[in-house]
């Protein structure tokens, strides 16, 4: 039997005479109907080349194909190379054939025309249907795709979902003309883990419905265990391993399958936990950081007037302390108030309500003592500045002068953060995205905090860079006894970093306490509905179940005040929120409505 | 420093423009030193409306004067006012712009309506207007010129700058408790030194443009002083008979815009660090 498609001595480069670098070498792999190939690698490792080789979008991106074969196997039964197809033939197949979903969803969608539009003219333009039956099968497809309510939808524009509602969206556009294969780059990697496992389970059932072949690109071999067939393992520009699932995850052969698996950190469920500080050692230890009642209101109006219709609570009466070595993990999804409390610290966004503290008891120490490291190392260095003068920003900011003793400081640090010294008259753009995030971590401890805010320091990096600066950020905090605020949605990475746990749940916490506890055990409903949508080695193939609950509003009325918080307390440092009966917040909202 | 000028000598375009710049710019020097060939005011009445000779390289004008020392005159008066009115512009339209960037809301809004107001005018008529209101001179037409080009350069730097505020790095600053000021200049006007120099380039080209035509119009600089624009006026009338009394000036008009521009592009690809690497 013919498969789907069969790729050999694949071949990709980019630019064109003296200037053509090839950065695919050569990539055979095969795949069947109703099979999901994944391909993992890091950034620049060609895995997207790859997949845009196949539809030969990456002819638009400069690309060019200069060697091999791409045999598809075409509905008519007809196997076609799609490497010496016509453009004209490729235009057919890239729509009726072989569908695509990209990384960004909200990029990806036109923020002018509604999604009923879009998703409609896809029906239009693949399978000429018009007027009213184009309208019943875009319903159809939304429907498809799990999307609750669909007929209220299609009137809604690009900017009214949620990134997981328009990432459904997309896969609704792909499936429109029922492709045979199907190309996923990194479809959640956007996503909060709740809805990545929404956008698994999708795509999962989606295969075993039709039938469709998946290649599934990823650098989270979690998310591989949990969908892929077969894995593909891709390092500059080869494969340096292929096989089953169990095989590769099992008994990987080659060092940087290996490596990957080692390198990344993977979710197991709380067993694998810093234990190299405890809180309940040293209670006589007075806390660094003391946060009490925290509240952060931002005003929302509406209509042409402006006028007041009351105010999102984004963080709710937050109270938590660190002492000094120890690191509180806050997690939630997005739009869970984690960022803007972390923000908060640092004076970004005025709190309504709520004092915080920081006693630096070290040193009698008059600096500044709350730092940042901010999530996208690209955007939170100035190009502009030499690394000096980035260096030297903090310490300007806390009106001092530098000095001699202050240049040495930034070598050492430099030194320590694993950058050369040499690197002080270079510029940002001169540094990759993992030396970047170190030269951030340096210009934090510059003015030797005694508390550092980590606002998802490690999530724009690649899994290996990822696993590197963590171990740097442990190698600081345990020598400097430094005070982590880190702020992350990647329970893996929290796992390997954390020794307290904080879950934020619509701008409250809803459980707080030693990570071992909360990560092992958790105990309020939303935490394990998040702890249980975390892709980990050992749930191969799972079925996701699909939930479509909505995250409920932050808005609430003018004057509202939330009930006071109760707290239960399971064992020696966990406490769980109370939940007071929802039904009269849900009444005051439905008031509100109307 | 060095390396800038490295630089700017390795770029193609670079290198012209500053070849072409640099040439004015010691033109204008001799003139204002008095190493013109002949006084510029001195009349050679039997040689009137003599073409190119060796005696005098460019010819004589109406009145029997030297027309390459005229030009020299002319070219250093074009380039004052030039250089003058679009400093005062930038200075005055980054202000206005980072400011409207940074503090937003009313004072944002009173800015821009005015730039937009004054935008709305021709730039000549608006010109015009003004020296109407003051009188001719060549203060006033420096002062002129710069009113209407401020707009412009507000412009030009309050997008940008709305954009960068938004970005990490000026949170980061922030977070470290940095100054406005600080803020202002070391993250915002350093990053908008792209836009800037290109828009300082293409106005130097535009305002010696304006200049001329004020002048031509007998708004900007007085006879007997010279300057470009001024010896266009004179020679049109003549522009059959001495067609030379023409062509010169405008060459050097022309050229001049031309320097500016190839400057321009150099210096914007050689003030972006990420480009330094590609250039030098």
């Amino acid at each position: 039997m013919t498969k789907l498609l069969s790729v050999s001595g694949l071949k990709v480069g980019f630019g064109r005479g003296d200037q053509m670098r090839a950065v695919v070498h050569g990539v055979d792999f095969e795949l069947d109907a109703g099979e999901t190939l994944a391909i993992v690698g890091e950034s620049g490792s060609g895995k997207s080349v790859t997949a845009l080789s196949i539809n030969r979008l990456v002819d638009y991106g400069g690309g060019r194909i200069l060697d091999g074969r791409m045999d598809f196997l075409t509905a008519g039964g007809e196997v076609i190379d799609l490497a010496r197809a016509s453009d004209r033939r490729m235009e057919k197949i890239r729509g009726g054939e072989i569908g695509m979903i990209f990384q960004e969803p909200m990029t990806s969608l036109n923020p002018v025309l509604t999604i009923g539009e879009q998703i409609a003219e896809a029906f239009k333009l693949q399978r000429g249907l018009s007027g009213s039956a184009a309208r019943a099968a875009t319903l159809e497809a939304l429907d498809r795709v799990r999307i609750p309510d669909a007929a209220r939808r299609l009137k809604y524009y690009p900017h009214q979902l949620s990134g997981g509602m328009l990432q459904r969206v997309m896969i609704a556009m792909a499936l429109a003309t029922n492709p045979r294969l199907l190309i996923a780059d990194e479809p959640t990697t956007a996503l909060d883990v709740s809805v990545q496992a929404q956008i698994m389970a999708l795509l999962a059932e989606l295969r075993r419905e039709t039938g469709t072949g998946l290649i599934f690109i990823t650098h989270d071999m979690g998310l591989v265990a949990g969908i892929a067939d077969r894995v593909m393992v891709m390092q500059a520009g080869e494969v340096v391993e292929q096989g089953p699932l169990d095989r590769i995850l099992d008994r990987p052969e080659h060092p940087y399958t290996r490596h990957l698996l080692k390198a990344v950190p993977h979710f197991s469920g709380g067993r694998h936990v810093r234990r190299d500080h405890h809180r309940t050692d040293k209670t006589a230890t007075s806390p660094t950081l003391t946060v009490e009642g925290m509240t952060v209101r931002f005003p929302a109006t509406a209509g042409l007037l402006r006028r007041s219709i009351g105010a999102i609570h984004a963080v709710e009466n937050v109270d938590f302390d660190v002492i000094p070595g120890e690191t509180l993990a806050i997690v939630g999804e997005s739009g869970s108030g984690k960022s803007t409390t972390a923000r908060a610290l640092l004076g970004l966004v005025k709190p309504h309500r709520g004092t915080f503290a920081v006693v630096d008891e070290r040193t009698g120490n008059r600096r500044k003592p709350v730092q940042m490291v901010f999530q996208n190392p690209y955007a939170s260095l100035n190009p502009r500045l030499d690394v000096e003068s980035l260096l030297a920003e903090p310490v300007r900011a806390s009106g001092e002068r530098v000095d001699d003793a202050v240049r040495a400081r930034m070598a050492r640090l430099l030194e320590r953060v694993g950058l050369p010294v040499d690197s002080i008259r270079r510029y940002a753009h001169e540094f990759s995205g993992g030396q970047r995030q170190r030269l951030c971590i340096a210009r934090a401890l510059m003015v030797n905090p005694a508390v550092l805010v980590l606002d998802e320091a490690v999530s724009a990096l690649d899994v290996s860079v990822q696993a590197k600066v963590l171990d740097l950020l442990i190698d600081l905090q345990n020598e400097m006894k430094l005070a982590y605020l880190f702020v992350s949605h990647d329970m893996a990475v929290v796992e390997r970093i954390a020794h307290r746990v904080a879950v934020l749940y619509a701008g409250r916490i809803v459980e707080i306490g030693a990570a071992e506890a909360v990560l092992s055990s958790p105990q309020h409903a939303y935490t394990r509905r998040l702890i249980a949508a975390v892709p980990t080695m050992e749930r191969r193939r799972e079925i996701f179940k699909l939930d479509t609950a909505d995250i409920p509003t932050l808005l609430r009325p003018p004057g509202y005040e939330p009930a006071q918080t109760l707290w239960r307390t399971c064992g020696d440092d966990h406490q769980v929120r109370i939940e007071v009966d929802d039904r009269e917040e849900q009444s005051h909202a439905a008031a509100h409505r109307q | 420093m060095k390396a800038f000028l490295h630089g700017l000598l390795r770029h193609p375009s670079g290198r012209i423009g500053a070849a072409i710049v640099l040439v004015y710019i010691i033109v204008a020097l001799l003139a204002q030193a008095g190493l013109t060939p002949y006084d510029p005011l001195k009349q050679f009445r039997i040689e009137r409306l003599q073409g190119p000779t060796f005696a005098h390289w460019m010819g004589t004008d109406m009145f029997g004067r030297d027309v390459l020392s005229r030009l020299m005159i002319g070219i250093g008066q074009s380039f004052m006012v030039a250089f003058s009115s679009v400093g005062l512009a930038a200075a005055i339209g980054t202000l206005l712009g980072l400011t409207a960037a940074w503090f937003g809301h009313l004072w944002d809004g009173l800015v821009m309506r005015c730039m937009d107001v004054l935008l709305a005018f021709p730039a000549i008529l608006l010109a015009l207007l003004f020296i109407a209101v003051v009188g001719p001179g060549t203060f006033t037409s420096i002062l002129a010129i710069a009113f209407v080009y401020t707009p412009i350069f507000t412009r030009v730097v309050r997008g940008p700058a709305l954009s960068i505020k938004t970005r990490d790095f000026v949170d980061a600053a922030r977070s470290f408790g940095s100054s406005s000021t600080y803020i202002l200049t070391r993250h915002l006007l350093l990053n908008l030194v792209a836009p800037l120099t290109v828009q300082v380039t293409l106005a130097l080209a535009w305002s010696l443009l304006t200049e001329s035509g004020l002048s031509f119009l007998g708004l900007g600089t007085q006879p007997p002083n010279s300057s470009l624009g001024l010896m266009l006026a004179d020679s049109v009338n003549l522009m059959e008979m001495a067609p030379w009394l023409l062509v010169f000036p405008a060459i050097a008009v022309m050229l001049g815009i031309l320097g500016f521009n190839l400057l321009g592009d150099a210096l914007r690809d050689i003030l972006d660090p990420r480009m330094r690497r590609v250039v030098a």
